[in-house]
């Protein structure tokens, strides 16, 4: 008896060591052969797209010294994107018009020059590097991508607006009605938005995607270039380095990408 | 048994509920796949027919999230075709008619996706 159990334990010690043992063996040759050779369906990147590692905006605010350059690129922008013309509290915007103090908050002197003050800036999101609306969403319908644009993905947008209150640029709008009925002419190759959803400028993601600018880039005449701002031979890279530029609140930490030539 | 009186019209009329669905549909028409409008000009979807049919809503899922969450806006199917990942510019270039197309399918499968809720239609139906 006392030889019977003595026996069992060995037996049992060594089949856990030899199960335990095979595992750690290298896969064997039988499974490596039957992996196919390229795995179908693949997803990619389209060829004639544009790639970065940190989308950024360097605008000539200079040149921004009529209305006729505002409403070019404001419509150029809310009509490809079906943005919804509603004139009250409950407007939606992707790009707007705003004077200094609305614009540069943080800047504190006295007596700013008089053709700064006059000047009307034109505001989007800033795609921050910290972008605190996507720290306060909870359902990361809002993320930051890897080429630093600050998405929305509006199938899982529950209309909470927290974001709306963690972005402290107001770069976002919500719908608080069905916007169909308020887009004039809508453009087929993009879609609205429904009720309940946050909306903001994409930094014309789905256009990079195909190798095209940004709208608000393209209806500019060269006062907004576009770029990649990790680039140091960048064109909006150049354009900071011989310019004085700000940000928009950049005490906050966000980081904004998006620059102001002044 | 006591309290017959009341315990076996209650199991009757249990029965008689619980078998509802049953006499409801008893001798109605047999469940028909609708006919529905397929594109003229093309014969091949992204993936074949049955595929498409059976799995188009995973297909979409997977779509949206690699064109808005990575970027990945080209799809090669299993066929090693390439397609641009959009249901308004490549789906419904082809499925032009949503009502005899989509709508068609979803409501005799009581199904309501909120695809058009924010998606526009193609001008197909107007």
């Amino acid at each position: 008896m006392k030889n019977s159990r003595r026996r069992f334990l060995k037996i049992a010690g060594l089949s856990f060591l030899g199960l335990a043992g095979s595992r750690m063996l290298p896969s064997s040759s039988a499974e490596a052969a039957t992996a196919p050779a390229e795995e179908r369906p693949v997803y990619r990147n389209g060829e004639r797209a544009f790639n970065a590692r940190h989308w950024g905006m360097v605008i000539n605010t200079r040149a921004f010294d009529n209305a006729e350059i505002f409403a070019a690129v404001i419509s150029a922008c809310h009509k490809y994107h079906n943005v919804p013309d509603i004139a009250s509290k409950q407007e939606v915007k992707w790009i707007w018009k705003a004077g200094y103090h609305e614009t540069f908050t943080d800047q504190l002197d006295n007596y700013p020059a008089k053709s700064v003050v006059e000047r009307h800036y034109p505001l989007l999101c800033n795609h921050c590097v910290n972008p605190a609306c996507v720290r306060v969403c909870p359902t990361q319908a809002t993320f930051r991508r890897s080429d630093g644009i600050v998405a929305m993905d509006y199938h899982r947008c529950i209309g909470c607006r927290y974001c709306m209150a963690g972005c402290p640029f107001g770069a976002r709008s919500f719908n608080f009605r069905d916007p169909r009925p308020f887009v004039a002419d809508v453009n087929s190759a993009f879609p609205t938005r429904m009720r309940g959803v946050v909306e903001k400028c994409t930094f014309c993601s789905e256009l990079l995607a195909v190798g095209e600018m940004p709208l608000c880039v393209k209806a500019s005449n060269g006062t907004i270039a576009f770029g990649d701002l990790s680039d140091p031979n960048s064109k909006v890279r150049k354009l900071l380095a011989e310019n004085f530029t700000l940000r928009r609140k950049p005490t906050l930490g966000t980081e904004p990408s998006v620059y102001y030539i002044i | 048994m006591y309290n017959a009186k009341y315990i076996a019209p209650g199991i009757l009329i249990f029965l008689a509920l619980f078998t509802l669905p049953f006499w409801y549909n008893f001798g109605a028409p047999k469940y028909e796949r609708p006919a529905l409008a397929l594109p003229v000009t093309k014969t091949d979807c992204i993936e074949p027919r049955d595929v498409m049919a059976a799995t188009h809503m995973q297909l979409l899922d997977t779509w949206r999230d690699m064109a808005l969450r990575q970027g990945k806006r080209v799809y090669v199917s299993s066929g090693d075709k390439e397609w641009t990942i959009s249901l308004q510019n490549t789906c419904m270039t082809c499925h032009v008619n949503k009502a005899e197309f989509c709508d068609k399918c979803h409501n005799s499968n009581s199904v309501s996706p909120y695809c058009w809720d924010c998606h526009v239609e193609p001008r197909g139906n107007k």
